[in-house]
Order: C-alpha cells, then sequence, then structure tokens
C-alpha cells in the first residue's frame, strides 16, 4: 500500500463542533486511519505541522492574531488548504461582532457588562490580540476547497475525505449539502 | 416653489383622481408627486396605498425603493443628477459635481442641511455625445462646464426657480452627423398608414369610408383590414427587419406570433428606455422623427389587431414630455390615431409611460411589470410576452428604432428596404459614437460598416478600445477595428464609446463593474451577490493588491453570472470582465502584486483598534508579513 495522506487539522475562531462532526463518522474514523494519518491536530494534540501535510483542514475563521499565524503556518506546510464549515467559509456566528466595533464588544464585555469588579480591557501579552472584524479564511489565505455546512455532517466529511484521496473530484452530492 | 404651500393631500389626490386610482398607474401616479414634492412622503403613501390598493400596504414602498428616481426622503428644492458613465468621468464630470458641491456647500448624496439642495451621482442619461450632463429636477442640462456650473450654483442660491433659468443651459443638440435611409427620407405623417389601408382598398372589398362608417361591419374580412394586415406581414417579412435593440430578433417573426396567439386584447409597446450607458438614438429619433415612430407602432398595431400602444419611455428624458404629447395630440387631430383612424374601421391609440431610473426595465418583461405599476424584476423567459406579456395578452415589444423602421418598410416595401445593409442585417442603424473623437454624435450607416470607418468618419485618433453596445457589448482592441457592424459580426445596439491610448481600460471596467453592480435589481441570487463580488476584486487590483487567484476568481464568477443569472443583465454583466482578460490583459497584469493570493487588506493595520485599546507594544501585537504562499 501506498504512503498515507497526511492530514492536519485545527480550529480557530470556531466552536469545534466541525472537529466534533469529524469524530461523529464513528467506526470509520478506523478505516480512515488507513489511508491517513493525522498530522498537527487537536485530535492528536500535536502543536505543529510536522515536515508537509498533504491536506489541512481548518475549522473557524480569523479573529486574531494566532488564528492568522496557525493560518499562514497551514498554508505554507498543506498542499492542499480546505476552509470546513460555516466560520471557515463566512466567519460564521464570530463574524456577528463586525457589526459592531472593536471597542463597543470589548467594553460590553469587559467594563459596562453586569458584576464586574476590577473592570478593564484585557491586556496580557500571553492573550492573542483581536483583529478589527472577523475574517473569512479565503480572505487571508488561498483555500483550494470549501467544506460547507454547520457543521459539515459526519457523512459530508467522509464523503470529501474519501474522494480528495482516492484522486476524484470530492464536490459533495446534493442530499449531503441539503439542509432542510 | 408655489407647490410646497399644498398640502401633501392637495397635490396627491388629483393626481390619483387623474388615474382613475388605476393600480397599473402606481409608477406614474409616484412620478408626478415626486415632481412636485420631491419625494414621497409616509402619509402620501398610505394615502395612495389605500386608494389603489384598500389593505395592502406593501406595493407602494415596494416600488418607491425599486426605481432611483423616486425617493421616501425630501430631496431638496433642488435636486441635481450628475451622470456618471465612463465618458462624463473622462470629461471631468467629477471634478465639476465637486466644484458644484463646494459652492453650494453641499455632500453628494445628502441634502443640505437647510433643505434646499441635494447632489447625486446617477447612471448615463443619454448625453455621452455632449456631455458632462446633468439633470435638475428632471430637466437635462448638457455640455457642462466650470462657468456653467457657476451659472447653476448662482441660481439655486438666489432661489431662482428651474423655470426662469437661462434657456440656453437646456440646449440639448441632435448631432446627427451622417444620414442614410432612415434620416433622409422623413415621411409624411399618415403615409405609412395610408399605404397598409391602401393595400386593404386594393383586396376585394373597399375599406368603409366616412360615410360608410356606422354601422360598422362587424366582420372585417368585408373591409380587406385582414388581407391588408397579411400584406403588411408578408412586407415586413420581405423586409427581414430585425429588432434595432440589440438581440436583433426579426421583427415580423414576433408580429405574426403575437397576432396568432390567443388573446382578449393585443399590445405594442416601445422600449425607449434606452439606458445602456453611452446610447442616445432613442432619444435622437423621438425628439426629431416621434412621427415616424409613432406611425411604426401604429403599423404593428394594424397587423397584429391590437387597440393599444405604449410607448415606454426611461425618466431620464422627461424633457421631452411637452413635445411627445404635443406629437400625440396633433396625430389624434390629423386622425393618424383614435377611433376610426382615416376613416378606416381601424382604431388604435398610444398613450406613453415614464420610467424612473431603473436600467433593468430595458428587459422586455421587466418593462412589462413597470407598465403594470409594479418594480422592474424581470419575468421568467418563457412564456415570451408575444404570449403573455402586458396584462397577460399577447404583446410586441420593439425598440424605437425598429418601429421607425417598420415605418419605411410600410411605405416603401420590403424588397427596397432589404437592399440596403447586408444579407443578415437589412437596413441601416444608427450608431450613437461619443468618447475620444472630434465629432461625437449620430451616425447613421447600413449595417456591415466596419469599426474603423466609423472611427476615421468622427475623426477618433490613436484609438486604444471602442467599447461596442455598452457596457454589456464587446470591448475591441486595435487588432480588430476591421470588423463589421452587423449582426453576423459584431452586433450591437448602436453604441460605440471610444477610448484613445490616453486612456487606462482599467479604469473603464471598473466604471462598467459598478454600473451593472448598481442597476442589479436583486432579484437572484448570483446576480445581485456576483456584480458585487466582481467590483471587490476590482478595488482590490485598484489598491494593488492583486493575485493571480483573483484573476481565477472573475472567471468563476463571469462563469456563474452567465450561467445562472435570472435575466440578460447579470448574463451579460460579465462580458466586460472576459474581454479585458483575454484582449487588455496587461492592465490587470501591471497591478498583480502576487502570482498566487494576497489579501485585501493589511492583517497589521487590523490589529490596530485592539492594540490602541489594549495599549500592547509587545511583538505579539505585531503581524509583520501579511503574505503566506501556498506551500509547492
Amino acid at each position: 500500500m501506498s504512503k498515507k495522506v497526511s492530514v492536519a487539522t485545527c480550529s480557530l475562531a470556531g466552536c469545534f463542533g466541525c472537529h466534533m462532526s469529524l469524530l461523529d463518522i464513528d467506526e470509520r474514523i478506523l478505516d480512515l486511519l488507513q489511508l491517513v494519518e493525522f498530522n498537527r491536530s487537536p485530535i492528536n494534540d500535536i502543536k505543529h505541522i510536522e515536515g508537509m501535510a498533504d491536506v489541512g483542514l481548518i475549522e473557524g475563521g480569523v479573529c486574531n492574531a494566532e488564528n492568522f499565524h496557525v493560518l499562514k503556518e497551514f498554508r505554507e506546510h498543506c498542499k492542499i488548504l480546505v476552509s470546513m464549515g460555516e466560520c471557515a467559509i463566512t466567519g460564521g456566528i464570530p463574524s456577528m461582532r463586525n457589526h459592531f466595533t472593536l471597542k463597543d464588544c470589548l467594553e460590553e464585555g469587559y467594563i459596562r457588562g453586569v458584576g464586574i469588579e476590577n473592570a478593564h480591557i484585557p491586556n496580557d501579552p500571553e492573550i492573542p490580540l483581536l483583529t478589527d472584524k472577523v475574517y473569512p479564511c479565503h480572505e487571508v489565505v488561498k483555500i483550494d476547497y470549501f467544506l460547507p455546512g454547520c457543521p459539515p455532517s459526519a457523512d459530508a466529511i467522509w464523503h470529501f475525505l474519501t474522494e480528495l484521496i482516492a484522486g476524484r473530484d470530492p464536490s459533495l452530492p446534493t442530499e449531503l449539502i441539503k439542509y432542510d | 416653489m408655489s407647490s410646497t404651500k399644498l398640502s401633501h393631500l392637495e397635490v396627491v389626490r388629483p393626481i390619483v383622481e387623474k388615474y382613475a386610482k388605476d393600480p397599473n398607474a402606481l409608477l406614474q401616479i409616484l412620478i408626478e408627486v415626486q415632481e412636485i414634492l420631491h419625494c414621497v412622503p409616509k402619509d402620501v403613501q398610505d394615502y395612495i396605498s389605500k386608494e389603489l390598493f384598500g389593505k395592502s400596504r406593501v406595493r407602494v414602498p415596494a416600488v418607491i425603493s425599486f426605481y432611483s428616481f423616486l425617493s421616501e426622503q425630501y430631496l431638496g428644492e433642488y435636486v441635481v443628477h450628475f451622470a456618471d458613465n465612463i465618458i462624463e468621468q473622462m470629461l471631468g464630470n467629477r471634478e465639476l459635481a465637486a466644484r458644484l458641491c463646494s459652492k453650494l456647500g453641499v455632500k453628494i448624496g445628502k441634502v443640505r442641511n437647510d433643505g434646499r439642495v441635494s447632489v447625486h451621482f446617477t447612471s448615463c442619461i443619454g448625453m455621452s455625445d455632449q456631455a458632462p450632463a446633468i439633470l435638475v429636477n428632471g430637466r437635462t442640462i448638457p455640455k457642462l462646464t466650470p462657468e456653467k456650473v457657476d451659472v447653476i450654483a448662482q441660481s439655486i442660491t438666489a432661489q431662482m426657480p428651474v423655470e426662469r433659468w437661462p434657456e440656453s443651459l437646456f440646449v440639448v443638440e441632435d448631432n446627427i452627423r451622417r444620414s442614410d435611409v432612415l434620416f433622409r427620407r422623413k415621411i409624411e405623417p399618415g403615409s405609412a398608414i395610408k399605404a397598409c389601408l391602401d393595400r386593404a382598398k386594393a383586396a376585394h372589398a373597399p375599406v368603409a369610408l366616412d360615410e360608410q362608417l356606422s354601422p360598422l361591419p362587424s366582420d372585417s374580412d368585408k373591409t380587406g383590414l385582414d388581407h391588408a394586415a397579411q400584406e403588411t406581414l408578408a412586407e415586413m417579412y420581405r423586409s427581414d427587419l430585425r429588432g434595432r435593440g440589440g438581440a436583433g430578433f426579426k421583427a415580423a417573426i414576433k408580429w405574426e406570433t403575437a397576432r396568432d396567439k390567443k388573446g382578449s386584447s393585443r399590445y405594442v409597446l416601445c422600449n425607449a428606455d434606452e439606458g445602456e450607458p453611452g446610447t442616445f438614438k432613442d432619444r435622437v429619433l423621438l425628439q426629431n422623427y416621434a412621427d415616424m415612430v409613432f406611425e411604426g407602432m401604429t403599423v404593428c398595431g394594424f397587423t397584429i389587431k391590437a387597440k393599444l400602444g405604449i410607448l415606454y419611455i426611461r425618466g431620464e428624458y422627461r424633457y421631452m414630455k411637452e413635445h411627445l404629447d404635443a406629437v400625440l395630440q396633433k396625430r389624434r387631430e390629423q386622425n393618424l390615431l383614435g377611433e376610426h383612424i382615416l376613416g378606416s374601421p381601424f382604431s388604435f391609440d398610444i398613450k406613453i409611460h415614464w420610467g424612473a431610473g431603473a436600467y433593468v426595465c430595458g428587459m422586455e418583461t421587466a418593462m412589462i411589470e413597470s407598465i403594470e405599476g409594479k418594480r422592474g424584476s424581470p419575468r421568467k423567459r418563457w412564456p415570451l410576452p408575444v404570449e403573455w406579456g402586458y396584462k397577460g395578452q399577447p404583446t410586441v415589444v420593439n425598440n424605437v428604432e425598429t418601429y421607425a423602421g417598420a415605418a419605411i418598410v410600410a411605405v416603401r416595401g420590403g424588397s427596397w428596404f432589404a437592399q440596403h445593409g447586408t444579407m443578415q442585417s437589412t437596413g441601416t442603424k444608427l450608431f450613437c459614437v461619443s468618447g475620444d473623437c472630434e465629432r461625437p454624435g449620430i451616425y447613421e450607416y447600413p449595417f456591415g460598416v466596419s469599426i474603423r470607418e466609423v472611427l476615421r468618419d468622427c475623426g477618433a485618433r490613436n484609438t486604444q478600445a471602442v467599447q461596442i453596445s455598452g457596457p454589456s457589448g464587446m470591448m475591441l482592441p486595435e487588432s480588430e477595428f476591421d470588423r463589421l457592424l452587423a449582426f453576423e459580426d459584431v452586433p450591437s445596439v448602436g453604441t460605440v464609446m471610444i477610448f484613445d491610448k490616453s486612456r487606462d481600460m482599467f479604469d473603464v471596467l471598473h466604471n462598467f463593474a459598478k454600473f451593472f453592480q448598481h442597476e442589479s435589481c436583486g432579484l437572484c441570487t448570483p446576480c445581485r451577490v456576483g456584480t458585487t463580488l466582481l467590483v471587490n476584486i476590482l478595488d482590490k487590483f485598484k489598491k494593488g493588491q492583486g493575485s493571480a487567484l483573483d484573476l481565477e476568481e472573475i472567471k468563476n464568477i463571469s462563469q456563474l453570472l452567465k450561467t445562472f443569472s435570472h435575466c440578460g443583465l447579470g448574463q451579460t454583466a460579465q462580458a466586460p470582465f472576459m474581454d479585458a482578460l483575454q484582449k487588455f490583459r496587461p492592465i490587470f497584469d501591471k497591478r498583480l502584486k502576487s502570482k498566487e493570493f494576497i489579501p485585501a487588506f493589511s492583517l497589521n493595520a487590523a490589529l490596530e483598534e485592539a492594540r490602541q485599546l489594549t495599549g500592547r507594544t509587545d511583538p505579539g501585537a505585531f503581524i509583520h508579513e501579511d503574505i503566506a504562499e501556498p506551500a509547492h
């Protein structure tokens, strides 16, 4: 059997729902592991991509400086980069803050909110600095594929990955992108 | 303005009564209200809703929000619209607008605090041969100069009514530079109808003449009218006259289909929406040859057995209202319209329906919706208007120039007409020449003239490119100037915009893209979103942030627009992009920053607000390198 496909994943400004959905492929994950090995991923807690990955799955959009650095690392070390789920593709729920200024958001949370003591906007260098708006991944780096859904269903992720690995067009059939 | 003393109700009630509370007249009512009040306020909307639609309150605001010349907000005593197509921009309209704004102390798109004046940009107003041009309270002022701007600013400051401004400001020229069959042989009013009726006389039975009018023969066969209509149609077939609106569909086929479809009545619509930037031939035709156009409509009515014709004319030509009303009135007096035309059993009348600033209404089905007093959203393509048009009845929609041609065919015969032009494009065509040339204006040529010949005749030098048929048409470089203007080679509505070598075709494309974005009616997602995405990509290039991936994206979006848009607007909105990519590639290449992809914004700048809020200056608070190139 040929070399296994290396897959890296990450969650930026997302809710980990897409990763949950990935795990929802249930026992098929054993079949998947016959085809792929996981590179950097929250699933195995590897922090940086080792060498080059064949496929990178991005969950979530870009809402802070750290998200950008991770996304940049993925772009530079993945042959194929995939925006997985609503937030990566459009900014999703986190981007609802784009209708307000960052100042309003932070003051609402840390200054004006109910029951706040010692009110101030957190400024510890350990905390990634927020961007003015939440950006979908394809506005920051080149994205090769978009895997839609909130989250994409386990079947959609399974179909996408297995087709891609088999070297076929990974377009999703209608039943996998029909949500009602 | 004396009218402001009237209460809103006093203004609107007579207008609503005049139109007999007809829901189909909604747009006409709103236009007249807007003209007097310079807005359609809420209380007026409520009144109109109640009178026209009873309980439903959605139609009126829906229509107001659709047409750019209607507004709920008060626009001021003086409302100025600057035409903003690429030709006007090349001739300095932006500078003139800035000058006027600074003289008046007003911001573009905003009403001045004292409510006296507002200044706006609008699409082409059909004056590209005498640009820059503006509309002031609906009246056209062409050939604007800094001096004229100063006069206008003074007049507004002095609160002088527009009617008392110097007449010289409002002189619209015809600029007819070359005449052929159509312009040279002005036909006598009534001659085309007479020719049709004579064919009836020549048939076995005489036409009922005046003394025989009462009672009319109920069976029209006895009058020979059927036979004559058949003969007229045969002449139209012989002429092979093709639609002048750009698509070139054969008029005779359209007429015959409408005639043969079942319906309780039939309608003749004339499309004078002429919204394609750089086009102004219909304006010149209606200004000088209105009789001929109405004559052609009447011939069509005669042929398809219609009783009513409607001229749909764009709001930008409102200054022609009195003239057109007068021509129609005169024709009624001459018995060329109305009951028993020229003593025959044939009755036909024409009314005028005004548009209010919506390019998409040039699409025939959108136009029909607009005439029915609705938002001008295009209908589904099938059934076609010849089967299911105005009020659901068989309807012929032709261009102004097509009807003028039909009048000529009726008088001179189809074979004579077909001698002109080329095999597949008979007759002559009016070309609207504008841009970088010595003599912009209207040129009538037989079909088949080469672009090079047109350029030579109008005194164009150092020409880099021509845009044929407006933004939705073709962008052609010098290597294609020997191509022929005819349906078999370069089809067009007749627009020829000329750009010399000093122009940056990127600016041209950018202008076109913004035009389509603004004019998309919003009904279907591919067009509404696609046109905006295309503008965003060009904005990116303009900032010098363009990348090869963006060019790919232009192709993808263009393909999507072309394939999935609901109507021709979206389908053709991508045309200038595809032409530019294929034929003017350097305008993109010289703006390419990256072979791969770079963001349209600076990540580091996106952190600035948070840096300010937190006061952080540590290394993690900055991003030094924005670009991530894909791995290979």
